[in-house]
């Protein structure tokens, strides 16, 4: 008997081992283990690095934001159209005349459309353009150095929104203006909008060695709200496809007013052509003023250039340059699929979505059967063009892109959902909520000839209660998806800044191996630079001063300086010594009026101090840069107007004197 | 008493087998590290290489031509830190060729962030500078050996 027992107490302790013991080495293929999976596609392990890189548009906070996938983590806020004070992106006097415009310094703007450069319609992963939607710009950042390099303003146009798209060796980027204007601008009744206000795209070309932008021509269109754009690829290359609303061309509560039309169009146009005319002197050169701002990396600055004039093109004058195709109900995304036949339109107030097709386009030109024509551009026949329609997919179609094997995604807004059809039988495959009404969605490569078809990110409008609450105000949500199976599958939900509006992903491996560690000082053509401590000196020139000066781990040179007056300006221009990687320095003054300075190794920045009493005031190091960055620190003395404390500075007490 | 054994017999195996497939019974204790020597032993410096990618160094004649490049790079790249006529952040390189070898000087030049964690000497140093690490300049071999050359003639 008391044998039994201990074998039914050994049993329980056997069983109780295997019961508490959770060795999941064999997952059971229930509904569990999928989810679990699910995290681990999403998960990138410490010290990893992510597939792809996603640059992120910042929407209203003007920049661009860099995402790694599948991870959703956020590496960098790449400064563009707004002043950052972390990196003195339009504080420091280099950068300063980046955001010069015809209108003076314009410190932010609403960043949209990122798209990345190609050659023969595949991601090169040299730039990525962005456009600044309310004070017309279009950006270049290099992704060498992940910085912005140029900006340049479009002139005539307002509401610079169906930009910035690549052509297929980026020959272009093209901006197409959403607001139509009195061109030239000028006083005139507003409710004499109707025929003669316009509406400006423009064609802005890409030096392919250098990146240098150039304006080199605007069509004039009718006054239409020009909404979004896509150039053609592959044998539609040599065409731009903008989506039109407001044909009705209201000017006051386009709320109704503007969609009032069964169909709108989508604007065909053929940029070939009208480049061949411009360059054989066809176009008109008009009078007007626009900035081109440019980085060069060798001197670390910045410069703004006045333009005084642009080609502008009315397209009558080039026959065959340009065509509407009717397109039900206000179209938004206008994009145009890898083999470059297909353009799908997404009514946003349509039911359906449709999808022209670029033979029958040219077949029905060909045959010069029109319906009709705006303001003289012909207008083709809705049945002729259009190939299918995939019909009631969602409530509120936006925008689509493509995963190279032959699936289309769209962003339905309203139903707050991603739906994939197939090209060609145009029959929906799947659908999949989003949290909560999306707008654009991303698959890396999916507006290009050769998509990277494996995730597909959403990026959403409301965020409601996805993320642990935040006041009043709460990030944007976007979710991801594995879009490798025959179902979609959402891996991860993730916030973003300001409002995203589009985002352009490539393979992390095209952009690595470029990616610069540092600048080199033997390369620095700065005109303040210091490229040793030997060559830092205070210079005064009148009320002027300029500092010299340089920084290394972990000291200033020089950190004390005397003869500063009060009256005086001070540029500090100030140089990293530093060669290796991740190694910056930051400087700042107190009092100083302006940000810090965030400067990398080998690179030379400027902020100006005026300062403001008498006295001795410190500056030191922002940047954390070593056991001893607490030390790195300097003091300025500030005496009276017209004392006689001479100029002079010094590191560790070896001081010397400007003559 | 027996059936006592039994039972914990039981228990130990009743855990082995409920979590067996895992490795770690057994070898996860490794054996402890061997006790170190509380005096760290008195090396040559002169014999301590360094860690980096110069395993050895031949020295000729004095090459003049090397010597003014050498000059040129560490005023450009290295006065920041070091200077000839006194300590400053880091030490004079004044001497330098008499108190370690030459392989050891361009491994710390081109390899300092590995040399202040591994390297005794090195460690040292960093001790000495309160923690102020050498900074790696990026030179190249070619370059760091042109400063080598320039130290010759202090």
């Amino acid at each position: 008997m008391k044998n039994k027992n201990l074998i039914i107490a050994a049993l329980a302790i056997v069983t109780f081992s295997f019961a508490s013991c959770d060795n999941s080495s064999n997952k059971s293929d229930n509904a569990g283990a999928l989810s679990g999976n699910m995290a681990e596609r999403a998960y990138v392990a410490p010290g990893e690095h992510d597939e792809f890189y996603s640059f992120i548009s910042g929407g209203f906070s003007g920049q661009l934001s860099v995402y790694g996938l599948p991870s959703g983590r956020l590496f960098k806020v790449i400064p563009v159209f707004s002043q950052d004070a972390e990196k003195a992106y339009g504080y420091n006097e280099e950068t300063k005349p980046m955001l010069n415009t015809s209108y003076g310094f314009v410190p932010w703007d609403d960043s949209h459309h990122p798209d990345i450069s190609q050659t023969a319609g595949e991601l090169d992963g040299r730039w990525v353009f962005i456009n600044g939607n309310n004070t017309p710009r279009i950006a270049k950042i290099d992704l060498t150095t992940f910085e912005t390099t140029e900006i340049i303003e479009l002139p005539n146009s307002a509401g610079n929104h169906s930009s910035s798209f690549v052509t297929e060796n980026t020959e272009y980027v093209v901006a197409g203006t959403r607001f139509s204007v009195p061109v030239p601008q000028r006083d005139m009744p507003i409710d004499e909008y109707k025929g003669n206000f316009k509406g400006a795209l423009s064609f802005i070309s890409v030096d392919p060695e250098e990146g240098h932008m150039n304006l080199e021509f605007q069509i004039l269109m009718p006054g239409f709200n020009y909404d979004l754009s896509h150039p053609g690829r592959g044998k539609s290359h040599g065409w731009f496809f903008f989506s039109t609303y407001n044909t009705e061309e209201g000017h006051t509560l386009l709320e109704v007013n503007a969609s009032q039309n069964d169909k709108d169009f989508i604007a065909a146009v053929n940029w070939k052509k009208i480049e061949e005319y411009v360059k054989n002197g066809g176009g008109k050169k008009m009078p007007t003023n626009y900035a081109h701002n440019v980085y060069d990396e060798k001197t670390h600055m910045a410069t703004s250039t006045m333009k005084k004039e642009v080609v502008v093109v009315d397209p009558l004058e080039v026959p065959g340059a340009v065509y509407l195709l009717p397109t039900p109900k206000s179209p938004h995304g206008c994009d145009v699929d890898p083999s470059g036949e297909y353009i799908v339109g997404s009514g946003k107030l349509s039911a359906n979505l449709t999808i022209h097709s670029f033979t029958k386009m040219l077949a029905a030109i060909e045959n010069e059967k029109f319906a009709g024509d705006a303001y003289g551009i012909p207008i083709l026949n809705f049945e002729d063009v259009m190939e299918g329609t995939v019909v009631q997919p969602g409530l509120g179609p936006l925008h689509t892109e493509f995963d190279g094997k032959g699936n289309a995604y769209t962003t339905f807004f309203i139903s707050s959902e991603v739906v994939k059809w197939k090209l060609g039988t145009w029959e929906v495959l799947d659908r999949k909520p989003t949290y909560y009404s999306v707008g654009h969605l991303m698959i890396p490569g999916g507006n290009s000839r050769a998509p990277f078809g494996k995730y597909l990110v959403a990026m959403n409008k409301i965020t409601k209660d996805r993320y642990i609450p935040t006041g009043p105000e709460v990030t944007q949500s976007a979710q991801l998806f594995d879009i490798s199976g025959d179902k979609m599958e959402m891996i991860l939900d993730f916030p973003t800044i300001g409002e995203p509006h589009y985002a352009a992903g490539i393979p992390a491996d095209l952009l690595k191996p470029n990616s610069r560690k540092i600048f080199k000082l033997e390369e620095n053509e700065h005109p303040f630079v210091a490229k040793s401590e030997k060559e830092a000196k205070v210079v005064r020139d009148g009320n002027t001063v300029h500092v010299y000066m340089t920084m290394i781990r972990s000291h200033f040179a020089p950190d004390n300086i005397e003869g500063i007056q009060m009256g005086d300006k001070v540029y500090f221009h100030v140089t990293n010594l530093e060669q290796d990687y991740d190694v910056p320095h930051g400087i700042s003054m107190i009092g100083a009026n302006t940000s810090e300075l965030l400067i990398m190794p080998g690179q030379t920045e400027t902020f100006t101090w005026e300062p403001k009493g008498e006295g001795v005031w410190p500056f030191y190091c922002t940047d954390f840069c070593s056991a001893l960055h607490q030390e790195m620190q300097g003091y300025v003395r500030v005496s009276p107007k017209g004392s006689d404390v001479s100029m002079k500075w010094t590191l560790d007490d070896e001081w010397y004197d400007s003559e | 008493m027996k059936k006592l054994n039994m039972l914990m017999a039981l228990f130990v195996l009743s855990l082995v087998w409920a979590c067996g497939g895992g490795s770690a019974s057994t070898e996860g204790s490794a054996a402890a590290p061997p006790p170190k020597s509380m005096v760290e032993e008195e090396a040559d410096p002169m014999e301590n290489k360094g860690i980096g990618p110069v395993a050895s160094i031949k020295l000729e004649e004095v090459n003049e031509v090397l010597v003014a490049d050498g000059l040129k790079i560490f005023e450009d790249m290295c006065t920041a830190c070091h200077k000839v006529e006194k300590k400053f952040i880091g030490p004079s390189p004044k001497g330098i060729m008499d108190r370690r070898s030459p392989e050891w000087i361009m491994n710390m030049i081109l390899n300092p962030d590995e040399m202040v964690i591994k390297d005794p000497i090195a460690k040292q140093l960093l001790i000495e500078a309160n923690g102020a690490p050498m900074a790696n300049q990026n030179l190249t071999e070619e370059q760091a050996r042109a400063v080598l050359e320039y130290f010759r003639t202090l």
